[in-house]
């Protein structure tokens, strides 16, 4: 099975095996990582599972759509590598995926 | 003839027609009858169109969880524009809309509200944790003992007035001023109280609106600072904004600011009280004040409803919605929706899936002060369990009689000697 590597903010690192087709999100969730509230359950609607994706990654994770950026943008802590996690779909191209966590959720 | 506030509700929800079913009125929110209309929406008709409403004119109310989630992610066709109507059951006429970014579409109301948004970044909302404890210990080591008190005004809200005098650095021995601003905005002239006309209202806006010009005009010509006032007056989105539309987004913060959380602060200390099993997990394991905060959020919902304008005709539920319709989405009924929260009438402080409620609205308008008002909750309730054994509520809540604002009035309580 693929896995993710989620770092959190203050660098403590989850290897989490996860099943093609779930969302990041829901593999933090699902798994206790700390710092991804996941607010909305996956709407794409308040962005509190909000990551940073390393620069390696960018490309095969892809761009945000319209809704993400507009709730990306209200995030204080966002940067230009920032996604909300439950908008990227775990695949076999995503294979150890290394995304960072912001200081806080909001 | 659909009567506004039954003497049965409990069977006239379940018996009056559907054609004839109306949950709007304010009187039923103040008597706490709503319930069972709610439930009854849910599963008979979760995508209800009203025409009876004596107060409101015809809407949709949209009552299930998931309907109210499409809802709140289109912002294309469900506008909260205040030319349409904004945000409330309620149109007020034409000339005394007030523009604020609450009340806006995207793009306009991303650039304003993100002006404010670094009020509540992660960095200033660790500088006001410091701020908001010490100002909790105060309030509640003054409070009386062995004697009967009002919970709301003593505590919800002195402690939500201090924290906006804060976030505007508005002078601090005129911070009730905020509050009764916060009230006259929201007071249902129906229910006869002081602002019984909106021409009443209006004057209490034009006070209000002078006090803040001169905060304005100090602070335009200084350095920009971290409080609300400033950031509005160097911010490029809102430093040229009208004084209709500085008052409609000081409006939108106070209210935004002082009603709701003051309503979670009464309703929660209401909640342990009806509810002893769960006040004895927390006494035994004050670590779940972390998950009861969003629980009573999610039980109180301060904000019963927000409400859309439909600017092109839209399919939910079954059921086709008009361009130009009023469309009610009803937290206060999603937040109760079986089909999305398990045994939702329940009050349960260790919910595995807490923050999961509607009560901070989703999509684009979501609250913008959502992590600050659980803070304030968290800290009051973690200085209450290190203070008092118990707070005994010796009588009923009195309530607001309002279909917007869910809010606690009077809350009598006393601390044993």
């Amino acid at each position: 099975m693929p896995h993710v590597t989620y770092i959190e903010h203050n660098g403590t690192e989850h290897r989490i095996e996860l099943e093609e087709g779930l969302s990041v999100m829901r593999g933090a969730v699902d798994n206790g990582v700390p710092g991804i509230d996941a607010d909305c359950g996956g709407e794409c609607a308040c962005a509190t599972c909000h990551v940073y994706v390393e620069e390696p990654w960018l490309a095969k994770t892809g761009t945000p759509d319209e809704q993400e950026a507009s709730m990306l943008s209200f995030a204080a802590t966002a940067q230009p590598n920032s996604r909300l996690s439950c908008q990227i779909t775990m695949s076999a191209a995503l294979d150890g995926l290394v995304v960072r966590l912001p200081e806080a959720q909001h | 003839m659909n009567a506004p506030v039954s003497h049965n509700p409990d069977s006239d929800a379940w018996t009056t027609p559907l054609d004839q079913l109306d949950p709007s009125h304010p009187a039923r929110f103040q008597n706490h009858t709503m319930w069972p209309y709610f439930a009854r929406l849910r599963r008979d008709a979760p995508v209800h169109y009203s025409t009876t409403s004596p107060l409101f004119g015809p809407y949709w109310s949209v009552t299930r969880y998931k309907d109210i989630m499409t809802v709140e992610v289109n912002h294309k066709v469900f506008s909260s524009d205040s030319g349409y109507g904004g945000i409330t059951i309620r149109d007020r006429p034409k000339d005394l809309r007030l523009p604020m970014f609450i009340a806006m579409d995207p793009p306009r109301h991303d650039e304003q509200r993100k002006v404010v948004q670094p009020i509540v970044a992660p960095g200033n909302l660790a500088k006001l944790e410091g701020i908001i404890r010490a100002r909790v210990c105060r309030i509640l080591d003054g409070l009386p003992r062995g004697e009967t008190f009002n919970w709301v005004e003593h505590v919800s809200i002195e402690l939500t007035v201090q924290m906006l005098a804060t976030l505007f650095d508005f002078p601090f021995e005129d911070r009730r001023k905020l509050s009764f601003w916060s009230d006259c905005a929201t007071a249902v002239p129906e229910a006869g109280g002081f602002i019984d006309s909106e021409e009443k209202r209006e004057a209490v806006f034009a006070e209000c609106l002078a006090y803040f010009t001169n905060l304005w005009n100090e602070r335009v010509n200084a350095e920009p600072r971290p409080d609300l006032v400033s950031m509005l007056a160097h911010g490029e989105a809102t430093r040229n904004m009208t004084p209709r539309e500085f008052l409609g987004n000081l409006i939108l913060l106070i209210v935004g600011g002082n009603d709701t959380t003051r309503n979670s602060i009464s309703g929660g200390l209401l909640f342990l009280h009806q509810n002893p099993g769960e006040h004895a997990k927390l006494r035994a394991n004050p670590g779940l004040i972390e998950s009861m905060v969003p629980e009573i959020i999610r039980y109180q919902t301060p904000l019963a409803h927000m409400r859309r304008t439909a600017v092109a005709d839209f399919e939910l539920g079954g059921q086709r919605i008009r361009a130009g319709d009023k469309v009610v989405m009803w937290y206060i009924s999603g937040n109760r929706d079986e089909e999305a929260i398990e045994e939702p009438e329940r009050f349960i402080i260790d919910r595995k899936r807490p923050r999961q409620h509607l009560s901070f609205g989703f999509g684009v308008h979501r609250c913008v002060g959502n992590r600050l008002a659980e803070m304030q909750l968290k800290i009051l309730w973690e200085e209450i369990l290190r203070r008092f054994p118990a707070i005994e509520v010796v009588g009923e809540p009195k309530r607001v009689f309002s279909s917007f604002v869910h809010g606690i009035t009077e809350l009598p309580v006393r601390i044993p000697a």
